[in-house]
Parts: structure tokens; C-alpha cells; sequence
């Protein structure tokens, strides 16, 4: 307390603060950074913590290979001929297996066309069977789902599925339902699915009264095959806006993969080489990487990403065809994970939620990783007294002494302790107005807007959507000059405190998203902490200016493109990276209207008027 | 003046009205900081909906108000969005009237006169009013009753004023502790010295509490009455006393009665509930003269220990800030501990989203956060408290002091 109460020792804080601004302000912002470098290397191996799957023993007998292909052959005849999803061939081949068939139509109308995958009005069905429990009341249940693209691509993942259901239906060891789902319009076929199996509407889907359901789900696979041989399996983690599966899935994926001679690939990337070195470590630095951005863009990695906000616990599993020697069956892993999922006492729950992963085989804990949070955090205190000094410090001692010529506050509180800066501070609201206005309008208006648009402009739904987004986000940008110009600033004190404002509200959004999505909030940390700490109106604007827009939310989008391609080891031209920022931006609205992602709300409302609160000042007369 | 007030309550009935037709009606109704176990309008519909098909209202573990509130609402079910907000306004036009008496010579009448304006600003547009009036939690009609109950007594009224103690003390049970600074400030506009040997003191004190006896016996009878029976004692006093719902909210109670062995439950009850009463005595000892800055004091006191608080609670004694306006720049930590305020705001339903919804996080990240709120409570009450008797000290002593060496002293909180 005696470091609240007693002014002499505050009165030495708030100097010492002064005084060391600068060098604190990089320093936590670097040993941040230097921090996150560090990770690959700090990372443990992973480990089962859950007992029920950890030491039991289970022995897999399938070997589905022939007659999945068989399956999945006359599934793609059969589909070729009607042209969609068959859903009679596929509801007769379940029942004769011996599951309890049900399908479920649905149909959703898009806000706008959607370019990438064509489509605006969706119709279509899932079809799933249930395989009732024989040892226990139907109470809980695990799901296997297989998306049904178009251009058959999934085909071989709905014979291995089928296959998979036949040798199911012969064992007499399962004490949960087994769900096999298949569902049409990947993510929207299983949005619907999930919506109704919980007996909710989130979004405007519309779909007829649920059928039939099983037990609580406790955990589930997602399965693409893109040919019949498999030569190495990609599996992704990130779900909507970033959260993730419990990290015992996981394990026990590669507990198989282990065990099973299985190549295992994350994000792509084989692992690293055990043991430190140079290119081992550059590996893992590239997969964290490419994992950070997964996470921070909040799109769901694959069909999987759904369940994770039912609590569902889940993965997709990607077989991929490398043309390398080894070819693997899958069928015996999937039927050993449902096994071990089988014995499950409880849900999922012992191992961690929160992680990245450098490696299939490592991971960093949120212990691990939140000193690099903290260290860009840090920075908020100091940053406080910087920009805001005068202000805060006026806030937090009224009383101080500004007789001293030669202490380092006197120049910075001078303009609040004059007589004439005394008044109201009604100076401040037309900019967080405008700002909260720009944002609001980069919210609602694309979307509402887009007939009018359509219009007046020779453009289709779609860009004018995405045209409209960039419109607005540019013209908000202009905003602080025609500000200016209805009403006279507060002078110094003035932009004192709309920074402090400005970065009271950053550390606020920083906070909350550090919890929400870690990733999402440290790639906002890193790129706006350096600008919010530097602005400054006065002296010569341009490399603040351009520090600042380079910084903006928007253009660091187009960075996370480019550098995801980079990453991935493709690295794209200025004309490809732009198309698919384009896209990125459609898909991101998309997102939000057919899944309720958070990510495009939290920019818009949060992360642009932060920006224009910082651009505002930086331009302040 | 009385344009600007328009104004005001203007804005605030279309922010209200805004948010109660949209579609956030429904999850801030919903959220655990807004809507506590006595006061949910959901479990009131409940208790209606029993009382309705002739059944006690108390005979679920339902429902917790009051008798008088639910015949009340029996009657008012139509208009119940309109007494809402007419609950708002009612608070505003009294603290209109009281504010300029508590005001300080140092003031200038201009500062005198935009307090009672800056009250209604901070009740009617304070956010955590707007949620729980959205909620429509019945913690609006405490806060009236205790605002009704302030007005009177600096009125002067000793009758008005003991009643409306006792309607508060028979809502929520903690205003109890508000009768000592009542009684002191009625003491004091009556100009009877605090004497413990003077005779007109305990004939006043007699009186004013026999009055407020009879008032809360008349009461409670009249409850009985209505039902016919005793049964909303334990359902209401007892559930406030004995803490058996531990739905988390913003106070401490419900983690550390999750956690307890159930034979330990008890005294720590005992030992949670003391906090309330407990702090009266001294501070009327030390506040004895300024029963005004005492009430505003205890009215914090029951809004961070009561069993179940909800922003609503909190939202009353903000309101009451602009009166200490005065004491603003001997304030310590007022901009660290509104950021702390603030910044729990927003955490409350991330990490409830973390826990409840995600299940990445825990009831710890919650209670953690709960804690932090009410510490930062806690010291913006002892910050202004402290304020209090710095300016006072400062009032009789002047406002530059000096060592006897000659140098610039400074007045230090050991």
C-alpha cells in the first residue's frame, strides 16, 4: 500500500517511469518478440494425460482396404448419376450394414454469392447412421464425418467410412454410439448438422425437424481422402476463431501414428529432426508460424472446427498422396482411436486447451507462451506514461508539484496545470464518435449495402461487397482532416488524452483477445503496439504516418497472406497475394454470417476504431 | 437546468428502450454479473405464474422476493416495462432535491448547482443501470426504495424516512445498516449534540426507532396476510443469510462456498455476513459528524459483501460520486482503479465465455477476476474515504502545511 498512499514513493515511481521509458518500452517489446523465437526450442514432448486411453491396450483386426475401394467405387458411380449427394444409395448401403439411417435436408441462402466455392442458394442433405451402443444406454457418442465436396473428391473417405460402419457393426465391445455422417456443402452441410443434433438455430439455416439422434458427443473425427493411396496424413487443429481441440486428441492421433508406421504431417510440415539444430529448428518455427496464423485468421482448418464450440472435441485427418514408396492403410488407426475413445470415462478434459504446437510431437503451454503475451502487455504501462503521461499523471496525482524547473514532468504537465486548459473535455468526442461511427459503418454497411451497390456500379454482389469494404476502410482514414475543421482541439492536453484513450482501448482489446485467441491477439500486439507507443502529432509526420498505416489492421491482413504463402514455401507475387487477400475478405464476412465467427466483428469494431483513435491523434492540430 | 435534465433522462429512456427491443435483451438478462438469485425477473414470472394457480410462491426453491413484490407485480404485470423505467426517473428527481445540502462551502455555487444533473448522469447513463433496468431486475425497485429512503431523511422527515427503511430492510435485509447514519444525520439537523448522557439524544433515538419497528412489524405482517403464511421468511431472509444458491456472480461468496467442507459452512458464513454489519460501528464512530459521506460509505459496504450483488448494487453508489466531486484531487489512485474497473467489466464474460461456453478455462479464471472487481472496489471506497479525512484535515489545518523545520510536509497513511 505504501506504494499507493505515500506520494513521495509514487512521486519516485511516476519520475523512474518517465525516466526509462523509452528503453522499457523496446525492451519488453523485444524481449516479447525474442521470446516467441524462442518457443520452438522450449516446447516439451507431448504426453497422454488421460488414463482411460493411455494404458489400456487395444488390438485393431480390420483391414478395410478392398472393400472400401469397392464401396467407394459404387459410391461415385452412383453419385455421377444423380448428379449430388445419393442419398437413397447411401441411406439403403447404411441400413444393410445395420445402422439406423437418417437424413437431413437443409437450405441456407448466403448473405452474397460466395466466389470460391460458387454458390449462393444451397441446398442439400446429410445423411448419417447411428450404430446403437449393444453394452450401454445410447448416453454418449462418438461421430466419424466425411464432407462430400463436389468434383468427388471424397469419395475413397465415404468408402473407408462405409467399410469402417461394416466391421463396427460386428464387434460387440462398444459402449458408445458410433455416428457415421456424411455430410453435402462441407461446412455448411455440417453447420446444419450440428444445429440440429443440438436442437439449436445460430445462424439463419433452415433445415426440417431433427430425425433421429445418439448419446452426447465426446469426441469426433473428420476424414478427407483425396485418392485411394495414402502415403502421409495431414491433421489440423484449428477450429472457429481459434480454439482448439483438447491436446489429447491429438495424442493419441500420434500415439497411433506411432504405433502404425503412420507419416504424420502438421500443417503441411514433416516433422522436424529430433535433437537442436539449425534446419530443425527452422522447421518448427515455420509450422508455429503457420499455426499462429491458422488460429489468428479464425477460420475453422477444416470440417472439424464446428464441433469444437458444441464442446465437442475434434480433428480432421487428411490423407494425402505424395507419390512416396510407403503406402499406409488408415482403417486400422481410425478403428484403434474410436477404440480408445470407447473407454473413455469422461469427457476429454485432463490435458491442455489452450497450446501451439511446433511439432506433431511438441508443444508449448499457455505457460510456456504467455511471457511473450506479457512481455507485448507490459508495454501498456509504459506506454501510459508515454503518451498519455501528462494525462495520466495529472489523473493519478492531482497534487503534483510543477515548481521544480528541472524535473523531467514538468514539460509534459505544464499544459494540464495551466489555468486556461481547465474546462471540459468535450474536445474528445467528435473523434471517438467518428471512429465508433467508421467502425460501425465498416460493420454493417458491405453486407446492407451491397444491393444499392450492385446498382449504381457496374459490379457483382460479390465485389461489390469486398469493393465496399475496402471503400470504407479507406475513407475512414481521411477522417481526422475533416474533423479538425468543425471544432477547435484542446491543444496539447487535448491529444494527451485521446492517446490515452486510444491505448487504454487497445489494452483493453489486447487483453481480451490474448484470452479469447492468443494468436490473433499477439499478431495485433506485435504489429500495433510499436505505432500506439510512437504517435505523436507535431515534428515531421510522414514515418510515423507511415509506420502507422503499414501497421493498420487491413494491411496487415495482406502481410499475414504473403506471409502465409512464404511459410508454406509458395511464396506468391504482389498480383496472387492481392487476389487472395480479396478472397480473404469475402471469406472472412462469410464466416461471420454462416458460422457466427467472432473475427470480422472484433476488427471492425475493436482493432479499426483502436487504429483511427491513433491515426486521429497523430494528426491532431 | 431543468433542460439539460430532460435530456438526460430522454437519452436514457432510449437506451433503454433501444436495448429492449433488440435482440441483447435476452443474453444480458441472462448474464450472472446482472441478474442474481433474489432479484432475476425470470424466477419474479415464476413466482407469479405459482401465485397464479394458487400455490405459495415460496413453496419451489425458486423464487426469493418479497410478498409485497410479487402482489405488486401481480397488479403491474401489464405495464412492467413502463415501471421500469419510471423506477429510473423517480431516483433522479430525488437526488435532484438532496444533492446541494451535502455540497461544501469550498465549492462555488456553480459546481453546486450541475451536482444533482452529474448524479442523474451517472445513475441513468451508467452502463451497469442500463443492464440490470434491461434485465429487468428487480433491483431497480431496491435501489428506489433506498433512494426514496435518502431523500426523506435529508427532508428531515423522521417518519418518511423510518418507513422507508423498513420497506428497504424488508426487501434486502443489509439496508439495516443504513438506520445509524440515518439516525446521525436526523440528529444532526435537529441540532441534538451525540451524547451518550444527554437526554434529548436517546429520547430521539427512541423515537426514530420505535418508529422504524413499527413500521417493518406492520410490514411483515401485512406480508402474512396476503399469503397466510410464514413461509417467505426463510425463503427470503434465510436464503439472503444462509448463502444456499451458489450460482457464481460478482461477489465472493459462491466460490468459497463451493470449495468449503460442509460442516465448516457455518461460521464462515457467520464470518462472511459479519463483514456487512460489522463496519458500521467504527465508521460511525469515526464519520459521526458527516453521516452523509457514512451512508455513501456503508451503501459500498453492502453493494461488495451482500450475498448476492449485481451491478445494479454497484450502479447506486456510483451515482453517488459526483457529490464527492470535491474531493476529486485528493483522490490517490482514481484512474488506476477505474481502469481496474473497467478492464474487469469486459473480463466478466470473456472468461465466463472461456469457462462456460469454450471449456478452456475454469471457475479459478472467473472467482479471479470476481476478486480483482471487488479489491479494486474495495480501494476506490478507501480511497475516497481516505480523501475524506485528508480534505478535512486540510479544512482545519490549511492547505500548506509545513514541518517545523520549515519545509513542505505531506500527510502520509501509515
Amino acid at each position: 500500500m505504501g506504494l499507493l498512499s505515500d506520494p513521495q514513493c509514487r512521486r519516485a515511481l511516476g519520475r523512474l517511469l518517465l525516466r526509462l521509458n523509452t528503453p522499457l518500452c523496446v525492451l519488453s517489446y523485444l524481449s516479447g518478440l525474442a521470446w516467441f523465437l524462442l518457443l520452438p526450442l522450449l516446447a516439451p514432448r507431448t504426453y497422454l494425460s488421460e488414463n482411460a486411453m493411455g494404458s489400456t491396450m487395444v488390438g485393431e483386426g480390420s483391414d478395410l482396404g478392398p472393400r472400401a475401394l469397392a464401396l467407394a467405387r459404387d459410391f461415385g458411380e452412383h453419385r455421377r448419376r444423380e448428379g449430388g449427394i445419393p442419398v437413397s444409395w447411401l441411406s439403403h448401403t447404411m441400413f444393410q450394414l445395420g445402422l439406423e439411417v437418417h437424413s437431413q435436408p437443409f437450405a441456407r441462402t448466403l448473405p452474397f454469392p460466395d466466389e470460391a466455392h460458387e454458390r449462393y442458394l444451397v441446398r442439400g442433405t446429410n445423411v448419417f447412421g447411428v450404430l446403437r451402443a449393444p453394452r450401454a444406454a445410447s448416453t454418449e457418442a462418438l461421430l466419424l464425418l466425411v464432407p462430400c465436396c463436389e468434383g468427388g473428391k471424397n469419395e475413397q473417405a465415404v468408402g473407408l467410412l462405409l467399410a469402417l460402419a461394416g466391421y463396427c457393426r460386428g464387434q460387440i465391445y462398444w459402449a458408445k454410439d458410433l455416428i457415421f455422417l456424411v455430410t453435402e456443402h462441407d461446412l455448411l452441410g455440417t453447420q446444419a448438422w450440428l444445429e440440429g443434433y443440438h436442437g439449436v438455430n445460430l445462424t439463419a439455416m433452415q433445415s426440417g425437424p431433427f430425425p433421429g439422434r445418439a448419446g452426447a458427443i465426446q469426441a469426433a473425427l473428420a476424414l478427407e481422402l483425396s485418392s485411394d493411396v495414402l502415403t502421409s496424413v495431414d491433421v489440423a487443429v484449428e477450429g472457429l476463431d481459434g480454439q482448439l481441440p483438447n491436446l489429447d486428441l491429438l495424442n493419441l492421433f500420434q500415439s497411433f501414428c506411432h504405433k502404425n508406421g503412420l507419416l504424420c504431417t502438421l500443417q503441411g510440415k514433416l516433422p522436424p529432426p529430433e535433437g537442436p539444430s539449425g534446419p530443425g529448428y527452422a522447421q518448427s518455427l515455420r509450422t508455429l508460424g503457420l499455426m499462429v496464423l491458422g488460429q489468428a485468421g479464425g477460420a475453422p482448418g477444416g470440417p472439424h472446427g464446428l464441433f469444437l464450440r458444441f464442446r465437442i472435441e475434434a480433428l480432421t485427418l487428411r490423407g494425402i498422396n505424395s507419390f512416396r514408396q510407403h503406402k499406409f492403410d488408415l482403417g486400422a488407426t481410425l478403428e484403434g482411436m474410436f477404440r480408445k475413445l470407447n473407454n473413455l470415462l469422461e469427457r476429454l478434459h485432463q490435458s491442455y486447451f489452450l497450446y501451439l504446437l511446433p511439432s506433431l510431437a511438441r508443444f508449448v503451454s499457455i505457460g510456456s507462451y504467455a511471457p511473450a503475451r506479457g512481455g507485448l502487455l507490459y508495454l501498456v504501462p509504459p506506454i501510459l506514461i508515454s503518451g498519455g503521461a501528462g494525462a495520466a499523471l495529472y489523473l493519478w496525482d492531482p497534487l503534483y508539484p510543477i515548481s521544480d524547473p528541472k524535473s523531467p514532468c514538468t514539460p509534459i504537465l505544464t499544459p494540464f496545470l495551466s489555468p486556461q486548459a481547465r474546462g471540459g473535455l468535450l474536445y474528445l468526442v467528435p473523434p471517438i464518435l467518428i471512429s465508433g461511427g467508421a467502425g460501425a459503418a465498416l460493420y454493417l454497411l458491405p453486407v446492407r449495402g451491397q444491393a444499392v451497390a450492385t446498382q449504381h456500379f457496374p459490379v457483382g454482389e460479390a465485389e461489390a461487397v469486398v469493393l465496399a469494404l475496402i471503400g470504407i476502410y479507406v475513407a475512414g482514414m481521411a477522417l481526422p482532416h475533416s474533423t479538425h475543421r468543425a471544432l477547435s482541439g484542446g491543444g496539447q492536453r487535448g491529444w494527451m488524452t485521446l492517446k490515452l484513450l486510444a491505448l487504454l482501448a487497445l489494452a483493453l482489446l489486447l487483453t481480451c483477445l490474448a484470452l479469447l485467441n492468443f494468436s490473433l491477439g499477439f499478431l495485433l500486439g506485435v504489429t500495433l503496439v510499436p505505432p500506439a507507443a510512437a504517435v505523436r502529432p507535431g515534428g515531421n509526420r510522414l514515418p510515423l504516418a507511415l509506420l502507422l498505416v503499414l501497421t493498420t489492421p487491413g494491411l496487415s491482413l495482406f502481410m499475414a497472406v504473403l506471409l502465409e504463402r512464404e511459410l508454406l514455401e509458395a511464396p506468391a507475387g504482389l498480383g496472387e497475394a492481392w487476389q487472395r487477400f480479396l478472397g480473404a475478405l469475402g471469406q472472412g464476412l462469410l464466416q461471420e454470417h454462416l458460422h457466427g465467427a467472432h473475427l470480422s466483428p472484433l476488427l471492425c469494431l475493436g482493432a479499426y476504431p483502436c487504429w483511427l483513435l491513433l491515426w486521429n491523434v497523430l494528426f491532431w492540430k | 437546468m431543468a433542460a439539460p435534465l430532460v435530456l438526460v433522462v430522454l437519452a436514457a429512456v432510449t437506451v433503454r428502450a433501444a436495448l429492449y427491443r433488440s435482440s441483447l435483451a435476452v443474453f444480458i438478462a441472462e448474464r450472472v454479473e446482472v441478474a442474481s438469485p433474489l432479484n432475476a425477473w425470470k424466477r419474479v414470472v415464476e413466482g407469479l405464474a405459482l401465485l397464479d394457480l394458487g400455490v405459495s410462491p415460496y413453496s419451489g426453491a425458486i423464487f426469493h422476493e418479497t410478498p409485497l413484490i410479487i402482489y405488486l407485480f401481480h397488479f403491474l404485470i401489464e405495464y412492467a416495462e413502463l415501471v421500469f423505467m419510471f423506477k429510473k426517473q423517480k431516483l433522479l428527481i430525488e437526488l435532484d432535491k438532496y444533492a446541494p445540502d451535502v455540497a461544501e462551502l469550498i465549492q462555488t455555487p456553480m459546481e453546486m448547482h450541475y451536482i444533482p444533473l452529474k448524479v442523474a448522469l451517472f445513475y441513468l447513463l451508467n452502463p451497469y443501470t442500463v443492464m440490470s433496468c434491461v434485465a429487468k431486475s428487480t433491483c431497480a425497485i431496491n435501489n428506489s426504495v433506498i433512494a426514496f429512503f435518502i431523500l426523506a431523511t435529508i427532508k428531515g422527515s423522521a417518519f418518511l424516512s423510518a418507513v422507508f427503511l423498513a420497506l428497504a430492510t424488508y426487501q434486502s435485509l443489509y439496508p439495516l445498516t443504513l438506520f445509524a447514519p440515518a439516525l446521525l444525520y436526523l440528529l444532526q439537523r435537529q441540532f441534538i449534540p451525540i451524547k451518550l448522557k444527554s437526554k434529548s439524544f436517546w429520547l430521539y433515538t427512541m423515537q426514530y426507532t420505535s418508529l422504524y419497528l413499527c413500521s417493518l412489524v406492520v410490514i411483515i405482517c401485512l406480508s402474512f396476510f396476503l399469503l397466510n403464511s410464514w413461509d417467505f421468511i426463510p425463503s427470503v431472509y434465510g436464503f439472503i443469510l444462509s448463502v444456499p444458491d451458489l450460482t457464481p456472480n460478482i461477489g465472493l461468496f459462491w466460490y468459497f462456498f463451493a470449495e468449503m467442507f460442509e460442516h465448516f459452512s457455518l461460521f464462515f458464513v457467520c464470518v462472511f455476513q459479519i463483514n456487512v454489519f460489522f463496519y458500521t460501528i467504527p465508521l460511525a464512530i469515526k464519520l459521526k459528524e458527516h453521516p452523509m459521506f457514512f451512508m455513501f460509505v456503508q451503501l459500498a459496504i453492502i453493494s461488495i459483501f451482500k450475498s448476492y450483488p449485481t451491478v445494479g448494487d454497484i450502479a447506486l453508489y456510483m451515482a453517488f460520486l459526483p457529490v464527492w466531486s470535491h474531493l476529486y484531487r485528493f483522490l490517490r489512485n482514481i484512474f488506476i482503479l477505474s481502469c481496474v474497473l473497467i478492464f474487469c467489466s469486459f473480463l466478466f464474460p470473456v472468461l465466463w465465455h472461456l469457462w462456460i461456453y469454450a471449456g478452456s478455462a475454469n471457475s479459478n479464471f472467473y472467482y479471479a477476476i470476481t476478486l480483482t472487481f471487488n479489491i479494486g472496489q474495495i480501494l476506490l471506497i478507501s480511497d475516497y474515504f481516505y480523501a475524506f479525512l485528508r480534505r478535512e484535515y486540510y479544512l482545519t489545518h490549511g492547505l500548506h502545511l509545513t514541518r517545523q523545520d520549515g519545509t513542505e510536509a505531506m500527510l502520509v497513511l501509515k
